[in-house]
């Protein structure tokens, strides 16, 4: 069903003239006296399907969470359609949060509901459907992420991980948003359900007008899935001027930067951090030395 | 070693050594706590604030209104009577001697009805509700922060306050009133039952010596407390399950501190209300009947 899916339809590529849907600018974001995100300046066009890559701890999460004004930036702002995201009146920012769709990384569905009240929470909290209108959209959203019918009546408990994660999606997509945002999507999921979600994301992109960031560190899933990727790199091993953005450009040209570190992780070599790792465990042991002898 | 000493995290810089140190690591330590008391009592404000402001705003669900009801106030019953009971029963135990050696057992329904309705009944059915109900709220919302559950209800554009607290606000409001009263009740029966037929007290003075001290005022100032009582129960567990720390210890802690708090707040609750009603009291009842 996925496989067919992929031949239906074209995907247009968003151009330089689209509209711009989310803009951030200056973005810092900072825990106590630990900054994660420093001076961060991005803008996403309507239809760009956009993926934040990076290694743990970057901050990655933190940026996406941001978009949706998850989490309160230190500095800088964050304008969706033209507006400041934090400068909302808590019911104007559930207005604009009902025109986004978020997929969280652990599905977060609520475990006291049934698959099928899950995917129709937020038609419940925004439309004035009937039940049974309700229940036919519920029924076409979990066609669409591939389940069967049966699963409507089973608790998020009873399901696995991979399912979890594509009511996630339908759940996301209820409200057929303008934008989705994909919290680390294939992670802990073994390659072929990793695969799936691959495809689901692009079907979705094929289906509805969607603009799209996905925040991963899997490669696989950045070349197939985006048309643009942004490389955020650690701040604690950048110097104080360097940019936190170290490649945004086209997701075919990313095994082409000029940055070795973009690369490096492009490939999966970690051989500056064994490298730390051994110079920090010689130092380790010389310290311990140091002290039993003194 | 020398080198160990110079890296302690309790030196503080550009400070000298031994004693002078010391002092200003406890004035630090002083201050830190005292930051961490005065931010943690604003943030608490603020949600008790929130939760006000979408009470009067928008009316809760249905659905979320009847299951924290349901799970707040009907399953709590069968503990709240029991506590009830076992209190009435006690305090015949406990009392009994002493009023046996005045040739006063008869006065022994003034006294535990008294004290059930004003004192005991409240303050213990509030307690066990602190540890069923508010511990059940911090841990099922801490759970429901750390697996983002929270985070989901705010990005499809429903408020977590509106949703998860306002139910378990109301409930906790109304039913913790309603549940303290069946908390009196039992006692009241229990207390009698031990009283009469296991105590052998002549039941006629024992209700008739109730009856002449323990009026309408003493049940309605019992039970105006858990009002606050209900109230306190459902902002400190919401806020802690709110504010819980990632993991399973961080939701363990989160229900350990919500019945501490809510405990904490019952007592210093029962004392400024009882202060005031007391003086109330004096107010409406100069020439009032008194034990004493």
């Amino acid at each position: 069903m996925i496989a067919q899916a992929t031949t239906e339809g074209t995907i247009s590529s968003p151009s330089s003239k689209d509209p711009v849907l989310l803009e951030v600018e200056q973005l810092t974001v900072a825990f106590g006296r630990q900054v994660v995100l420093r001076g961060i300046n991005v803008q996403i066009r309507r239809g760009e399907t956009v993926a934040i890559l990076g290694e743990s701890g970057c901050g990655k999460t933190v940026f996406l969470k941001t978009l949706v004004a998850l989490q309160r930036p230190t500095k800088g702002r964050v304008l969706f359609d033209g507006r400041d995201l934090f400068q909302l009146r808590p019911h104007e920012l559930a207005e604009q949060r009902i025109r986004m769709g978020f997929v969280f990384q652990q599905a977060a569905l609520f475990d006291s509901m049934t698959i099928g009240e899950n995917i129709a929470f937020p038609l419940r909290q925004h439309t004035r459907l009937t039940e049974d209108e309700i229940y036919e959209v519920v029924k076409a959203r979990l066609l669409e992420v591939g389940l069967p019918e049966n699963v409507l009546r089973k608790k998020p408990g009873e399901i696995s991980g991979g399912m979890r994660k594509r009511v996630g999606l339908a759940r996301a997509l209820a409200l057929e948003p303008e934008l989705m945002l994909y919290d680390e999507p294939t992670t802990g999921l073994d390659p072929i359900m990793s695969d799936v979600i691959n495809e689901l994301i692009l079907r979705t992109r094929r289906q509805h007008p969607v603009t799209s960031v996905i925040v991963t560190h899997d490669m696989r899933t950045a070349t197939k899935v985006a048309d643009r990727i942004i490389m955020l790199y650690p701040l604690t091993r950048l110097k104080p001027g360097e940019s936190q953005i170290l490649y945004d450009g086209p997701a075919s040209e990313i095994e082409s930067a000029a940055d070795d570190r973009v690369i490096q992780f492009v490939r999966g070599e970690a051989r500056e951090r064994l490298m730390e790792m051994a110079r920090e465990e010689s130092e380790n042991a010389v310290e311990i030395g140091g002290a039993a002898h003194g | 070693m020398s080198q160990i000493v110079a890296k302690s995290p309790n030196g503080l810089p550009g400070v000298p050594g031994g004693l002078l140190n010391n002092f200003a690591q406890w004035v630090a330590d002083i201050g830190a706590r005292t930051m961490e008391w005065t931010i943690g009592l604003g943030s608490i404000s603020l949600f008790f604030g929130r939760t006000l402001r979408w009470l009067v705003t928008k009316r809760p669900r249905r659905e979320t209104i009847l299951w924290n009801f349901y799970q707040i106030g009907v399953l709590s019953l069968p503990v709240v009577a029991l506590t009830g009971t076992f209190v009435g029963m006690v305090l015949a135990v406990q009392s009994y001697a002493q009023f046996k050696m005045l040739n006063l057992e008869t006065r022994l329904g003034a006294v535990i009805n008294m004290s059930l309705v004003r004192e005991l009944g409240p303050v213990l059915a509030a307690t066990m509700l602190a540890g069923r109900v508010g511990s059940a709220m911090a841990a099922e919302l801490g759970t429901m922060r750390v697996t983002e559950q929270i985070d989901a209800l705010s990005v499809m554009g429903a408020d977590p306050i509106h949703y998860l607290v306002v139910p378990r606000f109301l409930a906790c409001l109304f039913l913790i009133p309603a549940l303290t009263l069946m908390a009196d009740f039992m006692g009241v029966v229990g207390g009698y039952y031990y009283s009469v037929y296991l105590l052998n007290i002549d039941a006629y003075y024992y209700l008739q010596n109730s009856a002449n001290y323990v009026g309408w005022f003493d049940l309605a100032a019992g039970t105006f407390k858990t009002l606050f009582f209900g109230a306190a129960i459902a902002i400190v567990g919401c806020h802690h399950g709110f504010h819980c720390d990632p993991g399973a210890e961080g939701v363990g802690r989160a229900a350990t501190y919500a019945f501490v708090h809510s405990f904490v707040m019952i007592l210093l609750l029962d004392l400024i209300l009882g202060i005031g009603l007391d003086a109330l009291y004096n107010v409406l009842f100069p020439q009032g009947p008194r034990l004493v």
